[in-house]
């Protein structure tokens, strides 16, 4: 026997109105963390260090909206280079050639097992390793010789701390993605009589793109987060921008309070974003595809499909 | 004597200490429909990836249409081809896979356009109406805007074929083209593929389905341990094989 109770005899069994199953701990463990909630939001409320009316002023000071902007910029072209560099170096450890592979390798060890804030502040001391860069012959003479200060100006040390990691994490990524892209896709464009470089564009890549949008948009709304340790080398993001604000003032709560607001601002648009992009690519993968707009408008060459 | 299709001479592959092919003489006629048939392991996908260089070959020769594949003559000594040089020569040999091998990201006219807009210079209107004839030539007309996941393997195959098509083949190569398809499905791919053969394409086909070989054939090579054991008219070989290999291979099979 399956069931323990006796089946009640001369009536057929409607499940519809059953009693539903009582769930007491859930109430407990709800009921404990509205306590909690509301201790927190009394806190908020009550404890005058927050100062909220500081907060609610400089929450839109010019000085801080050039902060952000100096984070946004860092963000923007930090990824730029991490992508674009990322898939060369990803290539490059698909690649043929063994010493090609060995450096690509070896970067992303190098930049993936160095902290990043250690490589940051690294760039700024260039010039006490090298005092003067030159272009010119290998081993041979120069064409043009810089003081390494005037080439290494804060900003170009964090977009090049910044820029350098990224790549060596965007490389994994998009190598993880390259090579989930079944090797019959390859075969069969080969026997198309289509060249390596062209099979990778139209082929390979567009295909390891669902593997590889989703975590990018995850090292974006990282990245918005890590251009905040660019204040270590005295450039004005919007860490620093608070920082020398409450230098100042000493209003270091609220000030600090300004900059969280406006991280969260960052990575929760960011995050909508990335959501967005997600459900598209996780569209491709079923049978019944239809395209949705984003789709369309990401993808401009496919058209939606007609379903008879 | 007109030049021969294939001209595959004393061809040799290993893999490794695993020699796979062990001197393979072949020559396709224009026109012609060649079956090979053979136990698996024996060197089939092999050999037919060997005549587009999918494979390079270490020892022998392979021409297309007359044109040795995979590298050049130069005086008294061999070269081996720069990859573009290759990849220019595989345009004229159309591949059919086990399987199929379709671009997933692409739609069924995707699939089909993207060699010859891509590689082969033609103009996208051009290549559309093209390909829209080869649908219809297939019986897939009017899947042309459908993904591949939303197709059965038979459907697929043939958008396969027709996408080897699109590229004008001297040639076509099938390996096991309907090995991966539901029993019920095999049909409409070989119906397809007879079509094909009535139109006059030259096709070297590697497969099990022995009643194809039979209709559609115009010679049999039965392949066994990187050498052709045997060769002849399907009638010949199928019904009287002369070798103990062919016979035990044919009982297997039917
Ligand atoms: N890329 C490869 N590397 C190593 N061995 C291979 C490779 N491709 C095929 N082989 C081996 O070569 C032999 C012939 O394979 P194949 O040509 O696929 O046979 P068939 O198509 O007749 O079944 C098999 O033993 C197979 O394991
Ligand atoms: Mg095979």
């Amino acid at each position: 026997m399956l069931h323990d109770s006796p089946p009640i005899e001369g009536t057929e069994i409607d499940v519809a109105g059953a009693r539903k199953v009582r769930h007491p701990w859930r109430w407990v463990a709800s009921v404990v963390l509205l306590v909690l909630l509301a201790q927190l939001v009394h806190m908020l409320v009550t404890n005058e260090n927050f100062e909220w009316g500081v907060v609610a002023s400089y929450l839109n000071a010019q000085i801080i909206g050039q902060g952000l902007l100096m984070t946004l910029e860092l963000t923007v072209i930090a990824m730029f280079i991490g992508i674009l560099g990322g898939v060369l170096v990803a290539i490059g450890r698909l690649s043929e050639n063994p010493l090609l592979r060995a450096v690509c390798s070896g970067y992303v060890w190098f930049f993936r097992g160095t902290p990043l804030l250690v490589q940051l502040v690294f760039w700024y001391n260039m010039s006490a390793l090298m005092p003067q860069l030159s272009i010119g012959i290998p081993f041979g003479p120069a064409f043009a010789q810089f003081e390494t200060n005037s080439v290494i100006t804060p900003m170009t040390a964090a977009i090049l701390g910044l820029g350098l990691n990224e790549i060596a994490y965007m490389a994994e990524i998009v190598r993880g993605g390259l090579i989930t892209v079944d090797g019959g896709q390859q075969e069969a464009a080969a026997a198309l009589g289509m060249g390596r470089g062209r099979t990778l564009r139209r082929i390979v890549l567009p295909q390891a793109m669902r593997f590889i949008v989703p975590p990018t948009g995850s090292q974006v709304i990282n990245m918005a987060k890590a251009t905040s340790l660019v204040s270590v080398i005295a450039l004005a993001d919007l860490l620093y921008t608070v920082q020398s604000v409450y230098n100042r003032t000493f209003q270091t709560i609220p000030l600090l309070l300004v900059a969280c607001i406006w991280y969260l601002v960052i990575t929760s648009v960011l995050y909508i974003g990335q959501s967005f992009i997600e459900r598209h690519y996780a569209k491709g993968s079923t049978r019944a595809a239809p395209q949705g707009f984003l789709a369309f408008a990401l993808l401009r060459r496919r058209k939606p499909v007609r379903s008879e | 004597m007109t030049t021969p299709m294939v001209h595959a001479s004393q061809v040799r592959k290993s893999f490794g200490p695993l020699e796979v092919l062990r001197g393979i003489d072949l020559d396709v006629a224009p026109g012609e429909v060649v079956v090979v048939l053979g136990p698996s392991g024996s060197g089939k996908s092999t050999f037919l990836r060997c005549v587009n260089h999918l494979e390079s070959i270490d020892g022998g020769s392979i021409h297309v249409a007359g044109e040795l594949i995979g590298h050049r003559v130069h005086g008294r000594t061999v070269h081996h081809l720069r990859p573009s040089r290759i990849t220019a020569q595989r345009r004229h040999i159309g591949m059919v896979f086990q399987q199929f091998n379709l671009f997933p990201h692409l739609t069924v006219l995707g699939n089909i356009i993207e060699a010859p807009v891509g590689v082969a210079g033609a103009a996208k209107a051009d290549a559309l109406r093209h390909a829209r004839e080869l649908l219809d030539r297939v019986g897939l007309a009017e899947k042309a805007d459908a993904y591949p996941k939303q197709l059965s393997g038979g459907q697929q195959q043939r958008v396969a074929i027709a996408r080897a098509l699109a590229m004008r083949p001297k040639l076509m190569l099938f390996d096991e083209p309907t090995s991966a398809l539901d029993p019920e499905l095999v049909g409409e791919v070989l119906q397809t593929m007879k079509k094909l053969a009535e139109d006059g394409l030259t096709m070297v086909v590697v497969t099990h389905e022995i009643g194809f070989a039979r209709e559609v054939a115009d010679r049999v090579v039965f392949m066994d341990g990187g050498v052709i054991v045997e060769q002849g008219p399907p009638a010949e070989v199928l019904d009287n094989p002369r070798t103990e290999r062919t016979k035990a291979f044919l009982n297997q099979v039917r």
